[in-house]
């Protein structure tokens, strides 16, 4: 049957490799006692008031669809949030959109500038769904691989040695899944010459920007001459701990921001009302709560990233989100190797690194958003795992 | 007394669990262990640290579940002394967990602590009331312990996340 089914699938998607997460997580899932340090999520649940004001909303019957675009009172909230955390002025009436999760917005930005053919260049280490998204975009995504040595941040000369004609777009992380790799004020401003002198866009994913620990964060349209050339996709879901809800946005000067307009409401006609309507009270008396998020999310950091090193698994100090990235190559074993072993054998679920591009072989990824007893006995597991290779 | 960054962190991290091990607090804090026992001490020493307290649920425990009445005390307060002579003559029974002084309807919160309704409303009738400044008592028993002191009693919520998500 499959040989009759398979003739009905697009090539595209035929030709997409499903994620190599999937398999590790069924290995996970069918065994007892996990630690998992595989998640890509905050451990906290939403803030009380957020879900309580989502429950409002279902209680007072404000269940029809929204605006295209998302209700103005958010897309207002939105906006006053940008401009307070980041210095970035954008017009809530036309150029921002509300999206079903940050996932959505990407999918929105690269089919609203990707021609077929075009290249777009995706930064490895990364998340999993920016080279098959380009892909159904009908582009070509085309792999930098920043270096672990280096602490996977991405130089201007790594871009310009692979941009062609043919180049459209630029998609940038920071801080990045899975490096926690953050991108400083001078290093973007490195990269936005570079993106300036080939004409590029840059999609800058900046879902992790209320996550990081060690400087202020600098959002990309943020820097010179960058904001006519920049989607910026960003969205509730880490920072305000909001994943299940799906609710993310894509911030973009106006010719942009109607393009993919046109898209969504086409595909997606709005994000889910009582979503939006957590989201407002999330923006409007959250940011205290996301504040003690994040202090908790970096003591862990430091506690977790130094027992690593000490444990002998190399790691720099990620400066955001909240993965560790440590070099494994010390043991002799391929990412994968020592991820299904340190599974089976100690019940440590950690995500190999290459699952995020071939630049991550060597690397495995720790979430450290699991309580501290979890981070202090899995270092316990790894360490003795470590001391029996 | 003004506290520095390391130090507030330090306190907010034993708040939650005062007995995470030193080297955890130090790596935490980004300190050496000696540095962070040197801040240890000096707010032990300095009283900013009072002491470590365990929460306990007793409910759990047979023979031992107890009980605790918050009583609405008013008083008379003294000329020179205030309020303060009678709280100090209320708080220096060992049954009394705490005092406050309040605003509004009444003057004293106190909370008494005892195995039974009994021995409470014996220490009540008996000690409290028949103090010479104490005018009035009403007394609330506590039916049910839902949280306390920021910490929730039945279980909080669980870990619902699937367990590897990119």
């Amino acid at each position: 049957m499959t040989h009759t089914t398979k003739t009905y699938v697009s090539e595209t998607v035929n030709r997409l490799q499903p994620s190599g997460i999937r398999r590790f997580f069924d290995l996970a899932a069918s065994m007892e006692g996990v630690i998992s340090l595989g998640v890509g999520e905050p451990d906290f649940v939403t803030s009380w008031s957020v879900r309580e004001a989502c429950i409002l909303s279902l209680e007072q019957g404000y269940t029809s669809y929204t605006a295209n675009a998302g209700l103005m009172e958010l897309r207002q909230e939105i906006a006053a949030y940008l401009l307070r955390k980041f210095a970035l002025e954008y017009r809530p009436e036309s150029e921002l959109l509300v999206t079903v999760g940050a996932s959505q917005a990407l999918d929105l930005a690269l089919r609203a500038i990707v021609n077929p053919g075009d290249e777009v260049i995706v930064v490895e280490p990364s998340f999993v769904s920016y080279g098959p998204l380009v892909a159904l975009a009908g582009g070509i995504p085309v792999f930098v691989r920043t270096n672990g040595a280096d602490e996977f941040k991405l130089r201007p000369s790594q871009i310009e040695q692979i941009i062609t004609p043919r180049t459209k777009a630029l998609i940038l992380c920071s801080p990045n899944n899975p490096t926690g790799t953050v991108l400083n004020r001078e290093e973007l401003a490195a990269i936005a010459h570079i993106v300036k002198k080939h004409d590029l866009l840059v999609i800058s994913d900046e879902i992790y920007a209320e996550l990081t620990y060690d400087e202020p964060y600098t959002s990309f349209p943020a820097i010179e001459e960058m904001r006519e050339r920049t989607i910026l996709v960003s969205g509730f879901s880490k920072g305000f701990a909001m994943t299940g809800w799906r609710l993310g946005f894509v911030a973009a000067p106006e010719m942009l921001l109607k393009a993919m307009l046109k898209i969504h409401q086409y595909t997606m006609m709005c994000a889910p009302t009582m979503a939006q309507y957590g989201a407002i009270e999330a923006l409007k008396n959250g940011e205290h709560d996301v504040d003690e998020m994040r202090k908790s999310y970096r003591r862990r950091r430091n506690y977790f990233v130094q027992s690593l090193n000490e444990i002998g698994l190399r790691c720099h100090l990620p400066g955001g989100a909240f993965y560790a990235f440590p070099s494994i190559q010390a043991t002799g074993l391929t990412s994968e190797q020592f991820a299904e072993r340190l599974l089976i054998e100690e019940k440590v679920a950690v995500v190999p690194g290459s699952v995020f591009g071939t630049s991550g072989e060597g690397y495995v990824r720790c979430s450290y958003a699991s309580s501290l007893e979890q981070l202090q006995e899995a270092i316990k597991r790894m360490k003795r795992f470590l001391s029996r290779l | 007394m003004k506290l520095t960054e390391k130090e507030l962190e330090i306190i907010e991290i034993l708040e939650n669990n005062a007995r995470i091990p030193l080297e955890t607090l130090a790596k935490m804090t980004s300190l050496t262990v000696e540095e962070t026992a040197d801040i240890l001490r000096k707010l032990e020493e300095t009283k900013v640290i009072v002491q470590y307290a365990t929460i306990v649920d007793w409910r759990k425990v047979d023979g031992h579940e107890g009980v605790t009445a918050m009583i609405d005390v008013k008083v008379t307060p003294k000329r020179g002394v205030g309020f303060d002579e009678v709280a100090e003559r209320i708080y220096r029974f060992p049954e009394v967990k705490s005092v406050y002084l309040m605003s509004g309807a009444y003057d004293l919160s106190v909370v008494i602590e005892g195995r039974s309704m009994s021995e409470v409303a014996h220490f009540v009738s008996e000690k409290l009331s028949t103090l010479d400044s104490v005018i009035s008592t009403t007394t609330h028993f506590i039916l049910k312990k839902y949280k306390h002191d920021g910490t929730v009693f039945d279980q909080g919520e669980q870990d619902r996340r699937i367990v590897v998500a990119p």
